[in-house]
């Protein structure tokens, strides 16, 4: 069945066709972040699709997967152009490499996880906490509820982790 | 799936130099056309082939780019009294002009149709902003648009950054090395009397811009503007007969890529562009290499984009682009200038092709500046490119356009003057 929420202001839908997302979500619903792992060359994925880049398998089987990595890189958003941030900037976007296959299949590849800096609670951060984070930061994942079926994994600082005495930020700060 | 090494991919070598360039026209560059995107694109069209020296009528294939931001080349094709005899209309924006020019080569070989006219009408300003603002920015999020919309990165600024920023980290490239990129397609667009902008910006201007999207200042972003463009190609045994000297089409790859296209940030460096792929096909279908192209037009959405395709094309070395963007290389009177008009920094937005069109002058040696007219109706260019003055790059043989759709895609194409 189609899932249509609204986050922030945000009107969000998934179709019913597509089983892919719904899965994803509807796993995020349960708190608990699920990817697709090739049945054939048993590696995760992010985000869904409907096969596998590596092998191109079609193929997969929804596993759960550890909400925990590592900043590999960020932008800060100063003017938003999401009408429904304008009242939250700025905000940062995180790309968070997981712990979990990270450095395969090749060197440079890992699952990286984009989402928001928010609180424990799922609630997009303050400036002063998005000053606190750069490239480097080790970051868990929460979850916002949007709606039954649908709940968008986010990132929030892992303060049970040993942290870089300072994050990589951008120079002219 | 790289292509095994023993594969050759080059164009066959009897095409090199069979197909040329011999019309370029413009609307003008500006805010508020006050036209539809139909209206503007026949203008250009019709500028292009007054300026080959054909009659419009003597289209007879016609190919275009949009984001359902255009009009269809069906409606144009009549209001130039253009019976077609090919014609594609094409979804894109950046890295659609090579490309695109490379398929008009493979439908003239092919057989289909003679002589093909290329086209961008757009209102990047006063109807669909290219920025992302105004009603873009509010459309309804569904499925895959969840994992980037929803989080508010959507825009091209803010779905590029993390690479931008990435690069940053990895090299130690500084944000003043950065904003060279800005200075110098001032510089160029100051002598251009048809740029947008033609404001001479220095570093500090640059740096004290406000943030849109850190590490993108104001400065390190593009402008907006409503204008058409289109060029026209045919055989270059036709060319001979045309009004300007030809820009003959030694190689091309078209829109080349990262692997996983849908997010390309999975497969890393996330701060290598598509261009470490393309460089593979476009010089061995060239024949020349980085070292033999008198001028660049690298695609300069943003400051970094320029810089990241001119170091992955291998202009300079891996993590050196900020260098090379500082040095003086890519300045008018330079070893090789960047985007002499003043691209899409400071002359307008049209998704690459004023960028080709640039290059064709420079082939022509007939840079439209404000250097006096000779007797022979050519302008009498003095090489001296102070605010103002010249900007015909002297002696100019080969030229080299990067385009950039995203990091992860790239055309290229290398022209030289016949």
């Amino acid at each position: 069945m189609a899932i249509q929420g609204n986050y922030m202001g945000m009107s969000l839908t998934i179709d019913d066709l597509d089983k892919e997302n719904l899965t994803y979500f509807r796993h995020c619903a349960d708190h608990a972040f699920h990817l697709q792992k090739c049945d054939d060359c048993s590696l995760l994925r992010y985000p869904p699709t409907t096969g596998c880049p590596w092998c191109a398998s079609p193929n997969a089987t929804w596993t759960a997967v550890e909400g925990k990595g590592e900043v590999h890189s960020y932008e800060e958003v100063h003017q938003a152009i999401q009408p429904a941030f304008k009242g939250h900037t700025p905000y940062i976007v995180l790309v968070v490499d997981l712990d979990t296959q990270k450095g395969q299949p090749s060197t440079d590849e890992a699952l990286r996880v984009v989402g928001n800096l928010t609180t424990p609670d799922g609630v997009l951060a303050s400036p002063e906490l998005v000053r606190q984070v750069g490239i480097g930061t080790r970051v868990r994942m929460v979850f916002a509820d949007v709606t039954d079926g649908l709940s968008l994994p986010q990132w929030t600082i892992d303060t049970g982790a040993t942290q870089p005495v300072k994050p990589w930020r951008y120079p002219l700060e | 799936m790289p292509l095994p090494a023993d594969t050759d991919v080059s164009i066959p070598k009897y095409l090199r130099d069979k197909y040329a360039i011999v019309g370029i026209g413009e609307t003008t560059y500006t805010r508020g056309s006050g036209k539809t995107t139909r209206a503007l694109g026949t203008w250009a069209l019709r500028n292009a082939a007054a300026d080959a020296g054909i009659k419009t009528s003597d289209i007879d294939g016609m190919l275009s780019y949009s984001n359902n931001d255009s009009t269809s080349a069906t409606f144009m094709a009549g209001d130039i009294g253009a019976r077609l005899n090919f014609y594609m209309d094409c979804i894109g924006g950046g890295s659609s002009t090579e490309a695109l020019i490379g398929i008009a080569i493979g439908v003239m070989e092919a057989g289909l149709c003679n002589c093909v006219a290329l086209f961008r009408a757009m209102n990047g300003f006063s109807q669909v902003r290219i920025g992302g603002t105004g009603a873009r920015s509010a459309v309804p999020i569904n499925g895959d648009m969840l994992h980037n919309r929803a989080y508010g990165w959507q825009s091209a600024g803010q779905m590029f950054s993390p690479s931008f920023m990435r690069y940053m980290y990895e090299y130690g490239t500084t944000p003043e090395q950065v904003a060279m990129v800005k200075v110098v397609h001032s510089e160029h667009a100051s002598n251009n009397p048809k740029a947008y902008y033609k404001k001479r910006y220095t570093v500090d201007d640059v740096l004290s811009s406000r943030m849109i999207c850190k590490p993108l200042h104001l400065l390190d972003c593009c402008v907006e503007t409503d204008n058409a463009t289109a060029i026209i190609i045919t055989r270059a045994d036709r060319a001979r007969d045309m009004r300007h000297t030809p820009a003959l089409i030694r190689g091309i790859v078209g829109r080349c890529n990262k692997p996983r296209m849908d997010m390309h940030y999975q497969t890393g460096p996330i701060e290598r562009v598509a261009a470490y792929y393309a460089k593979d096909i476009l010089w061995p279908n060239a024949g020349v290499g980085p070292e033999d192209i008198d001028a660049t037009g690298a695609y300069d959405a943003f400051t970094f984009t320029s810089m990241l395709q001119l170091e992955d094309y291998g202009f300079c070395k891996k993590g050196e682009g900020g260098d090379y963007v500082s040095s003086g290389i890519t300045r008018l009177g330079g070893r090789r200038p960047n985007n002499t008009s003043g691209g899409h920094l400071c002359e307008g937005y049209t998704h690459g092709m004023n960028m080709v069109i640039e290059n064709v002058r420079q082939l022509r040696h007939d840079i439209d500046d404000s250097c006096p007219m000779g007797p022979d109706g050519k302008r009498q260019h003095t090489y001296d490119y102070r605010e103002g003055g010249c900007r015909q790059v002297k002696d100019i043989e080969v030229t080299a356009n990067l385009g950039w759709a995203s990091p992860g895609t790239t055309s290229g194409m290398v022209m030289r003057r016949g």
